[in-house]
Formats: C-alpha cells, structure tokens, sequence
C-alpha cells in the first residue's frame, strides 16, 4: 500500500527531529550542563517513526530508557521535552522526571522508564483500557533485547494472549543490553518466544523506514482488529553508548562507523524518496534547515527557562492528600 | 596502607575473598564486563561503574558471571546457589531495581533458615548503588536500606566510607546469612587510607567518629560524613557533638546509641532515606522508649521530605539532608529546655 506523501513527509521530519534532538544532546552533555543519565536513541529512529506513523494519538506507547525517539515519534512537544531534559519548570514534567521519565498522557505517552521491562505490563494494562472502553485503540510496549529476558516481559507476552489484547511487543534489538550482547544474554529467538505465547511474530530491517512502516502497520491492524497480541522484532544498531559517557570498548571499532555509513536510515529514506520519485528531495532539505532551527530554539528556551520552586519539590505527590 | 577509593576498596575486598574462598562467586549485569560484544573484549565495563573491574580476568567465567538484564532470576539464583555450598555477591546495580525481584530477597532468602527450623545457611550478598545527589531521578534514587531493614533475616550494611567499606564487605562475604550491602553512588570516587591486606568490622556495633557532650548525632550511610562536617563547625560555635556511624541497620548497636543519648541528652538523626518508617523513625522509637528520662530535649530528625527523589537539580539539593540542616538541628535542640517530665 502506498504511503500518503503527508505520511511520509511527517516521519522523515519526526526522524529527522530525534537525529538533530540526540546529536545535539550528544554535544550538550559532554559540556557538563545537563544533569543525570542520558540515553540516545540515534540509528534506532525508523523505529519508533516507522510505528508510530501508523498509530493514532489516542493509541498508547510505553517506552524505555532511550525513550527521546518514542516521545517524539508519538508528537510530544521537543520544547518541552528538552527543558525537562534541562531540569526546568517548562518541561513537560515540570522537571520532575528528567531525560528517563518523559511522558505525555495526553499525547498517548506512557512514558519513558527507568526500569528495564518497566514498559510490557503497563501495557497490557492500556490495552485492556482500550479493549473495555471500546475506543479501537491499540497499546504498544517498545522494549529492547535486554528488556526481553525480563520476567516482567515474558509475562506480559503471556498474560497479553491469555486476555487477547490489542497489543503490539516492538522489541528494538540494537544486539546489546547495556554493555553486554545479545549474542550472550539472549537465549533462543524472539520469534520462538513469540510462538511459544501463541501470538504472531514479524520482523524487520529497522534501518528502512518503509519497512518499518509496513511491518508495525499489520501488525498493529491485527491488534486492532481484534485478533489479540503480536510481536514486531526490529533488527536496529545503537550509534552511542548505552549512556553518554559509556566508551563502548565492548564493540568492534568499526561497528558504529560501518551502521552510520551503510545503515542511515535517514540517507536510506532520502534515496528511496528520490529513487521511486515519492518526494522532492528540496523538500527534506527544508525539512532539515526548519529542524535543526527548532531545536537550536528549544536548547536556547531551556536554557533560559525558570528553574522549578521550591514548592515544587511536594507538588503532586498524591492527587489529593 | 595506602589511599584508595571506595571503588577501589570495593573491588580489593570482593577479590582477597575470591582468592581466599573458591566458593565467592560473583555475578549481575555487566560485572564480567559486558560478554557477547563484537569487540571480543570481555571485560569492557566490570559493573556500570566500573566496581568488579579486572576480575574477570583474574578469576575467568566461572566465577565472574554476567547476567541478563533478568533481576529475579539471578538474584534468586545467587539465594539458591548460596543454600548448597557457594558465597555469591550479586550485583543489582541500583537498589531501586529489588522492585523487579524483591520476592526472592524478602520470601525467599530472608526466610530459609527460620522456615527450615535452622537447618539452611544462606551466606549471600547483594551489593547495590543507593542514594540521591546524583540528578538520577525518581527510580535511580532511593535510599532503600529502612525496606530490607524490616524484613526479618537480612542484615543490611551500609559503609560510610572506604576504610568501612572494604572491612564489611570482606565482613559480609564471611557471614553466613543474607546481606544487603548498600553502596551510595555519589561515594564511589571518595578517598581515603585502606589497610592493603583483608580486615573485617563485625555487624552490630557502632562506630564514634566525633565525640562531645552536647547532642548525640547518628548518621546513616553518607550522612557520617555531612554530619562530622556540621559537628566541626558546630564545635567552633562551642556546641559539642557526638556523631554515631551504626555501620549496619540489621543488626542495630542499640546499645551504644542508648549509652551515648544517656550521656549527650539530646539526640539528632539524619537519614536521606523517605521520612516515613525509616531508620530515623526506628531510632527515635528505641531513644524515645528505653532513653526517655535522659532525653532535655524533643528528637529531632533530618530526613528528605515524604516526596519521590526529584530530578532538577535545586529540587534535589532541596530535597537532600546537609550539613547546614543538620547544624540547624542541632542548635534548634539545643535552644530547647528540658521538657517537663510527670
């Protein structure tokens, strides 16, 4: 089926937006200005873009530690999201969660986490809200080969064919956990997994975009409809650390050079574009300048912006006390 | 003796028992170093912060492992290897991560002598990050040691320094039952000197790192140290504190806590785990119920407020006990009279 040129138009800037949003951050943290853990989702963006430009805003996702990409994929605000990364006020959870907690409920954010296998259960449970409010929408865990070996997981592929949610398991297999690989931490296939809960498995090059799109878009029209559970297996390289700061000497040193230069998949899209005459390559190049302007913008708001009060600090603990 | 930091004596401790006992075992996430990369280097990290670095090496696969990102499984077999012969140390990584496999700590381990009628021996370790200071937020943050302190059958470490570190670690290794070892994050690059050869400090007892007439000060943990800071200052404006390191939670030295209320007074303790149950509150109760009629002044505690860890940096200072909230506390008991006793 062919992609809408709005379709394809809106992911390439969403791709786009998480590349400059990550490099910048790249270059932002190692000046000390940023607080806590950074995770950066770079290399992995026609993951979450690809997913997430078949899903509606009242779906729902549930994202990771390296959760800038979902959060931006799923349209939550960059401003917001970079001053909360900046720890300030006007971000979008008022600088109480920071780089691993961004969320945006109303936006269908879930959250990112900070807990590995965090995500899976909370999304059976979205998915049973839209199984029981009838509203058609579907949930989606994005998680990653690490998380995959969490008994929360696993019990959450279980317990989402048991109840036969509309649920979509998008495990992003950038082929480490941390620092070590998934050639040691991961037994079996994740399509045995799959199988061995009884839900459909699908699988995809996650540096193409378009394979992306077309693989999470039936699998997410299988949830949708009806049919329970599936599992969409993206086979995707991490261009940083597992945390900024992380020298990575556990990979080979041409591992990330050789996925930056034969695995873009923004210059994957861009080719494709031009190859199959779907979009005027003039066109992705403003996309590129009015991005790189938007988050030169939103660096600059966040660094000006208020830091939180002190009153703050015993906001929102409870709803009401 | 030489200078070392708490990483340092971390690791020295973990390996002369690995050289002495064939039976410590080690294993966690990214402890060997990070297996499976394309690098072929096994032992790229040794622990996210780089504590079991070197190890590998020395002591190879079989006693060096890396785990999945799967908590409740190793940390439930590190229980289950210990009840039939081995010695691990697991590694959680941060303390916030016992919510994926709190089960096997608290039914599993905690529980087998006592279920067993005495017949099992469960000489496990876990050691984890803890504290806030580090902007690591809500889940990255937590001073857990009041949970495991609850819990019946686990006794719960938490060094207040290198020189402590190392000697109840080593400490912790030989004991036969569960041990939670707590390390606070913002510590590891702390120095100070370290005896090189293998030395214990025995669980239970308290160790005085200032002592005065005036206010009796208990600190847990990384408290020791802001509270001999507000010590030294306060003992220039002519107040004189004693400041109390109980080095472990469980066992808990009541007995020195009380002999050093009976002789100060007065009692201030500081805490940077959440205000409600924790060892504050426990303390408190054992001063309030066997100290009372030594006590010129209310207890006071130093504790965060009842809110989760907040990542933004001045929510997070404000969040924190310091040394200019404990010299607070000390003049505001010391302002106080002698309450009125029937």
């Amino acid at each position: 089926m062919q992609i809408s040129k709005e379709t394809l138009l809106r992911s390439y800037r969403a791709m786009r937006t998480i590349r400059a949003f990550e490099e910048r951050l790249h270059r932002e943290f190692a000046t000390g200005e940023i607080p806590g853990f950074v995770h950066l989702y770079c290399g992995e963006e026609a993951s979450a873009v690809g997913v997430c430009s078949n899903l509606t805003e009242q779906d729902t996702i549930a994202s990771t530690h390296r959760g800038h990409g979902h959060c931006i994929a799923k349209g939550v605000d960059v401003g917001g999201m970079m001053a909360e990364i900046y720890g300030r006020s006007t971000g979008v959870c008022r600088g109480k969660g920071g780089s691993m907690h961004i969320a945006d409920l109303s936006k269908g954010m879930l959250g990112a986490n900070g807990i590995v296998g965090g995500g899976p259960p909370l999304i059976c449970g979205a998915a049973l809200s839209h199984k029981v409010l009838k509203d058609n929408g579907v949930a989606v865990a994005f998680y990653g080969d690490g998380a995959s070996n969490e008994g929360t997981t696993l019990e959450s592929l279980n317990l989402a064919s048991v109840w036969h949610l509309p649920a979509v398991f998008v495990v992003e297999d950038n082929g480490y956990g941390e620092a070590t690989g998934s050639s040691y931490a991961c037994a079996g296939t994740q399509k045995d997994r799959a199988a061995g809960f009884g839900m459909p498995y699908m699988e995809c090059d996650g540096s193409d975009f378009f394979a992306v799109h077309d693989a999470a878009r039936d699998a997410i029209d299988h949830a949708r409809s009806g049919k329970g559970p599936v599992m969409l297996h993206v086979h995707l390289e991490r261009w940083y650390g597992h945390f900024e700061g992380d020298s990575m000497s556990y990979r080979a040193p041409n591992e990330v050079a050789d996925a930056k230069k034969y695995r873009d998949c923004l210059e994957s899209f861009r080719k494709r574009a031009e190859q199959d005459q779907l979009l005027d390559l003039s066109a992705l190049d403003d996309i590129d300048v009015a991005v790189a302007d938007d988050i030169e913008s939103a660096v600059k708001a966040a660094k000006q912006a208020p830091w939180p009060e002190d009153a703050d600090l015993m906001a929102n603990v409870y709803v009401k006390i | 003796m030489s200078k070392k930091s708490f990483r340092q004596a971390i690791n020295e401790a973990l390996r002369q028992e690995m050289r002495r006992d064939p039976t410590v075992v080690l294993m966690g996430e990214d402890v060997a170093g990070g297996q499976g990369g394309s690098s072929g280097v096994k032992d790229a990290w040794g622990g996210v912060l780089g504590v079991t670095k070197g190890l590998l090496t020395e002591f190879g696969e079989h006693r060096v492992l890396d785990t999945p990102i799967s908590e409740a499984s190793y940390i439930g077999a590190a229980a289950g290897a210990a009840a039939t012969g081995l010695r691990p140390v697991a590694e959680l990584m941060f303390v916030d991560f016992v919510g994926c496999c709190l089960d096997q700590i608290m039914n599993q381990a905690a529980k087998f002598r006592y279920m067993f009628g005495g017949k099992a021996r469960t000489p496990l370790v876990i050691r984890a990050m803890y504290g806030a200071g580090f902007n690591a937020a809500a889940q990255h943050s937590q001073a857990l040691y009041p949970l495991f302190t609850h819990i019946p059958g686990l006794k719960v470490v938490v060094p207040s320094s290198p020189y402590e570190a190392k000697g109840l670690l080593i400490e912790a290794i030989r004991d036969d039952d569960p041990v939670i070892f707590l390390e606070n994050k913002v510590m590891y690059d702390d120095e100070e000197e370290v005896p090189d050869e293998a030395y214990t400090i025995p669980f239970g007892e308290a160790r005085l790192t200032r002592e005065g007439d005036d206010v009796t000060i208990v600190a847990i943990g990384r408290m020791v140290g802001m509270a001999n800071e507000a010590a030294d200052r306060l003992a220039k404006q002519g107040i004189s504190c004693t400041v109390l390191d109980p080095r472990t939670t469980s066992p808990l030295d009541e007995q020195t806590i009380l002999e050093c209320v009976e002789d100060t007074g007065r009692l201030v303790v500081v805490d940077e785990s959440s205000p409600r149950c924790n060892m504050a509150c426990d303390i408190s109760a054992l001063v309030a119920e066997h100290a009372f009629g030594a006590l010129k002044a209310p207890i006071r505690r130093v504790v965060p407020p009842h809110t989760p860890v907040p990542f933004s940096t001045p929510l997070e200072k404000l969040y924190m006990p310091n040394a200019e909230k404990i010299e607070a506390a000390v003049k505001s008991v010391m302002m106080q009279k002698t309450p009125e006793v029937a």
